[in-house]
């Protein structure tokens, strides 16, 4: 495939690892934000590839990993309503919450659908207007204007029976939260290609500046990443903390601007939990005031909700970049994809999931104690 | 829900006020909103994320790209760097 298989050519890879060893004199600690890169960098083995001076430990960039527990556990309470047909991108439906997950609502008897797009979900409230329709919003800012444009096209059509429940995170505030933390061992960050591709980078050259960091927007495919990791490795080996964009061909400083609009349009800023981190101020985008009727919590009026959390699980750890997959002792034991105990083995774009995946349960690969 | 691959765009219609198209991935076909990319003609390459294109590809920014890597990769082979390790798969 176009703008694919070049991304991944073996010998452009060999060369630009033969690039990073000749850079590197002294360790260093990358963290690949998204979880998208994590799976990449597990599918094709980077890790073991890299000079042992080049760490990487994985970030929050998992929008399922890090939908908080009561988010999952109101949607649950939702979709178990008889009059709610409930909408969800599908590596939802197995995230446990406190109880159960929405596939077991949906096996109880609930109404639960997996759509690709929300503009499924808009289609479904067209379709079954005797019907409510919930539509669970979550994500990173990928997925913010497509949720909002749900929103706003549920607005222009006249839809009374569509809601979202809203879990937005944003990840600006997440580099900072990270940085600010006491134990933060990350000295550069390989910023998600596409939450730039829809945001811009312009927002990270404060964070590069204010914690001496260097950032580089970074892309998918195995090249991409390589070569993200030697644009850091390059700015840490010359002192250099700047912003560098390793993905130019989707992204642009600036970003998308109708897709800003949009989102700006239909969300506001608000302070965000993060499952297995905590709040993090200003990390999150809730519905505007002016959209409240589309709001599914205010709709169903969801209360009395007391998430209990597995006490296995490290996956705040995890997520922050502390800790990794093999670290937890219940890692492939009493956690696995099939029974997950959290968030990071529950998605594919988790740390854990990925790991399990690609076989890397060596302790090899943990972090130094 | 983050894995976007680029996929060509191949046909571009209204639907419910909204500009769709019909994206390429290599062999399957999926529908797209183009509202965020309206420059979007067919024939380009988009990024996709939950049924919006996000981004158009830039074949020249890839192309340079690809061309400072492969610049790298003379220089390693002139200088008959042997890089050990394979790329999987």
């Amino acid at each position: 495939m176009r703008f694919v298989d070049e991304f991944r050519d073996p010998d452009l890879a060999r060369a630009t690892l033969a690039e990073i060893r000749k850079t590197v004199t002294r360790p260093w600690v990358l963290m690949e934000i998204c979880g998208g890169q994590t799976h990449s960098i597990m599918r094709y083995g980077l890790e073991q590839l890299l000079p042992r001076e080049v760490e990487l430990v994985h970030g929050p960039g998992c929008p399922v990993c890090v939908t908080p527990l009561e988010q999952i556990d109101k949607a649950l309470e939702i979709a178990s309503r008889p009059e709610v047909i409930f909408a969800s991108y599908g590596d939802m439906l197995r995230v446990p919450g406190s109880g159960m997950d929405l596939f077991s609502v949906r096996a109880a008897g609930g109404d639960v659908r997996v759509v690709y797009s929300p503009l499924d979900a808009v289609r479904l409230a067209q379709q079954h207007t005797d019907r409510e329709v919930v539509f669970f919003a979550i994500g990173f800012e990928t997925t913010a204007p497509a949720n909002a444009m749900a929103v706003e096209h549920a607005k222009e059509l006249g839809l009374e029976n569509f809601s979202v429940l809203v879990s937005h995170a944003r990840v600006p505030p997440a580099m900072h939260a990270i940085l600010r933390s006491p134990d933060c061992r990350v000295q550069g960050f390989l910023a998600a290609g596409h939450v730039c591709a829809v945001m811009g980078y312009w927002e990270y050259r404060p964070v590069a500046e204010q914690y001496h960091v260097p950032i580089v927007v970074t892309g998918f495919e195995p090249i991409d990443i390589l070569q993200g990791i030697l644009m850091a490795v390059r700015q840490l080996e010359g002192g250099r903390a700047e912003v560098e964009n390793a993905y130019p061909r989707a992204v642009v400083e600036g970003g998308n601007e109708p897709a800003q609009e949009m989102i700006d349009r239909v969300f506001m800023v608000c302070d965000r939990k993060w499952r297995g981190i905590g709040n993090i101020p200003s990390s999150g985008w809730c519905l505007r005031p002016e959209y409240a009727r589309y709001d599914a919590e205010l709709r169903f009026a969801v209360s009395g909700i007391a998430p209990q959390e597995s006490e296995l699980c490290l996956s705040g750890a995890i997520l922050q970049g502390l800790k990794k997959p093999p670290d937890c002792p219940a890692f492939g034991r009493e956690c696995t994809p099939e029974a997950p105990q959290g968030a990071t083995m529950v998605s594919s774009e988790g740390a854990c999931a990925a790991y399990y995946r690609y076989g890397l349960s060596e302790r090899a690969t943990a972090s130094p104690q | 829900m983050c894995l976007g691959v680029p996929g060509r765009i191949i046909e571009i219609y209204e639907h419910e006020g909204l500009r769709k198209c019909k994206v390429d991935f290599g062999g399957v076909v999926r529908e797209a909103c183009l509202d965020f990319v309206p420059q979007a003609e067919v024939g380009d390459y988009a990024v996709i994320h939950v049924g919006f294109a996000i981004s158009l590809v830039s074949q020249q920014e890839a192309q340079e790209t690809l061309n400072l890597l492969r610049q790298i990769a003379s220089v390693e082979q002139e200088l008959g760097a042997q890089p050990s390790g394979e790329v999987r798969p």
